[in-house]
């Protein structure tokens, strides 16, 4: 699939057996530049649009091949929060025309679709149609303002990720991503809602994904064990997006302790596996990016 | 006697801690027939058949203190160990909860103009700025089947709430949640405020959520910190016993 810049898709650079880079935290990003902690990330997309546009250049510089959308909570049941539900569409349109503003040529944009927080009937009080309606509607959004792409993270049960990876697939011709969080308990990995590794890469190849991985975590050492696992079970496309481990308080200040340069190391080992896209996830910076990008491509960017 | 429903004695093989099989195992091993079918209902999360062993217990003149004790709190215990050993998960726990919450219903009533001394008071929120709760009320249905009053203050709590509903409720314990890392630090703000305020001293603190790790916990000066929901429990009865002695030197 031929991009509409006349530029090859995700999809044929990976075919290529290239590595692709993806970007870095958001949240992070984001209150270092005016969001406060509990207020709606997504209604940045229209209140301060320049901090949502500089955050995507700064990837984009820092060497980022693909950078999310600020649409992580862009779904119906977390904006109703911020009696912002009828506002789906716009902020999810907004968000990605921002992140394309600011892309080069030949560089791509992939909407962000977050855990609803919901529980399926008749364990919660969402039916699998809402869900799929608001992942479709989120989906459709990311297409009309340019996105390439929609990556559905941070997942925790495989219902939810399959539904939202399906409304993707069957609404859009958007490239579809999706990658779920594990914790490492008593019998090893396994996400809140018991799906393990492999149950994810089967689950999601199966409801249509077309790159499939993990995210978050704790720290990028284990992202490597579970990389490790799911490579063992696919020669499909895997993507891993981990954080820089999990945050500390010193002097009253949030810090997350894993460096770029070690980080860096790490991402070396991933991309050996191989897995076929690599960012970061929160706490990583433009600076655990460009790091990033040094150690598995061995060039330095132009920005 | 030993456990004698089919379905109990199997779960009960998943508690392999020699400590837990010992306090566990002589919980249930004098409790009757219909006590062990309870629990296992309960186990296994069928709310429909909990509702109407509860009602048919109490019909046939146990008292709710025994349903609670003999039946559902057994089941929980099981419930407990298996979610914190990875043997079930988020979606089987709220199952239990939800047949739990069935058999409560019809004890509740009973028990609460009984008088009965509950095991503690405890006040659960998520702090400010934080709007998840799977994982508080998780801790809040465990809390409450280990006989815990528990007052919920809900999502994105302020200081002022928390201080508020201690004062309300005469709470000795108070549990706090957080998801993002992001407000994580409001955990340290409350206390500080707390302290502020000249109650610290009331109470004890717990902390627990995805980020919260120990040395957290220690860094903002909570009393104790829970990795899960079972630890939670854990955490109450060992603050509570602690704030009675330190009373009553």
């Amino acid at each position: 699939m031929v991009d509409t810049d006349g530029q090859p898709g995700i999809l044929d650079r990976l075919a290529a057996g290239e590595l692709l880079i993806f970007d870095g935290a958001t949240g992070t990003y984001l209150q270092e530049h005016g969001l406060i902690p509990g207020d709606s990330p997504e209604l940045m997309n229209a209140a301060a649009p320049d901090v949502i546009k500089g955050m995507a250049k700064t990837y984009f510089d820092a060497g980022s091949d693909i950078v999310l959308t600020n649409t992580f909570g862009g779904n119906r049941f977390m904006l109703k929060k911020y009696k912002a539900d009828d506002r789906l569409f716009e902020l999810n349109k907004l968000a990605t025309e921002h992140a394309r503003s600011a892309a080069p040529p030949g560089k791509y944009v992939s909407g962000s679709i977050g855990p609803t927080g919901e529980f399926i009937e008749p364990l919660g009080n969402v039916t699998e149609d809402e869900l799929y309606e608001t992942f479709t509607e989120m989906s459709r959004a990311f297409e009309a303002g340019g996105a390439d792409a929609v990556m559905i993270e941070t997942q925790l049960g495989l219902e939810e990720a399959k539904l939202a990876v399906r409304a993707a697939k069957e609404n859009t011709n958007l490239v579809v991503m999706s990658t779920m969080v594990f914790d490492k308990g008593p019998r090893g990995y396994f996400t809140m809602m018991g799906v393990t590794p492999e149950q994810a890469v089967e689950g999601l190849q199966e409801a249509g994904a077309d790159i499939v991985g993990t995210n978050c975590g704790n720290g990028i050492e284990r992202m490597v064990e579970i990389a490790t696992r799911m490579r063992a079970v696919t020669d499909g496309y895997l993507v891993v997006q981990s954080n820089a481990g999990l945050p500390i308080i010193r002097n009253g200040q949030t810090c997350y302790l894993e460096t770029p340069e070690f980080m860096a190391e790490h991402f070396q080992r991933l991309a050996e596996l191989p897995i076929n896209i690599l960012g970061g996830c929160c706490g990583t910076t433009a600076d655990h990016i460009r790091a990033l990008v040094k150690s598995v491509k061995g060039e330095p960017t132009l920005a | 006697m030993p456990i004698t429903h089919e379905g109990l004695a199997k779960e009960f093989k998943w508690v392999t801690r020699p400590g837990e099989q010992k306090h566990i195992g002589e919980a249930i091993d004098p409790t009757d027939p219909i006590m062990q079918e309870m629990a296992y209902e309960l186990i296994v999360g069928n709310n429909v058949d909990v509702d109407r062993l509860t009602r048919e217990a109490l019909d046939s003149g146990y008292s709710a203190n025994q349903i609670l004790d003999d039946g559902l709190l057994n089941g929980m215990a099981i419930v407990g160990v298996k979610f914190r050993d990875n043997l079930i998960f988020v979606p089987e726990v709220l199952v239990a909860a939800r047949a739990m919450k069935a058999g409560m219903a019809h004890i509740e009533p009973i028990l609460s103009a009984s008088g009965a001394k509950p095991a503690g008071t405890v006040i659960m929120g998520t702090v400010k700025g934080d709007l998840h709760d799977i994982g508080k009320n998780l801790c809040i249905m465990m809390l409450r089947g280990a006989g815990f009053i528990v007052h919920d203050i809900g999502v994105d709590s302020s200081p002022e709430d928390f201080i508020a509903a201690v004062e309300e409720h005469g709470a000795q314990i108070v549990g706090m949640s957080a998801l993002l890392t992001t407000t994580m630090p409001n955990m340290g703000r409350t206390i500080a405020t707390f302290e502020d305020m000249g109650l610290r001293d009331e109470v004890r603190i717990m902390v627990g959520g995805a980020p919260v790790t120990q040395d957290f916990a220690d860094e903002m000066g909570a009393d104790a910190y829970g990795d899960n929901a079972v630890e939670a429990v854990d955490r109450a009865k060992e603050l509570v016993a602690l704030l009675a002695e330190l009373r009553s030197s």
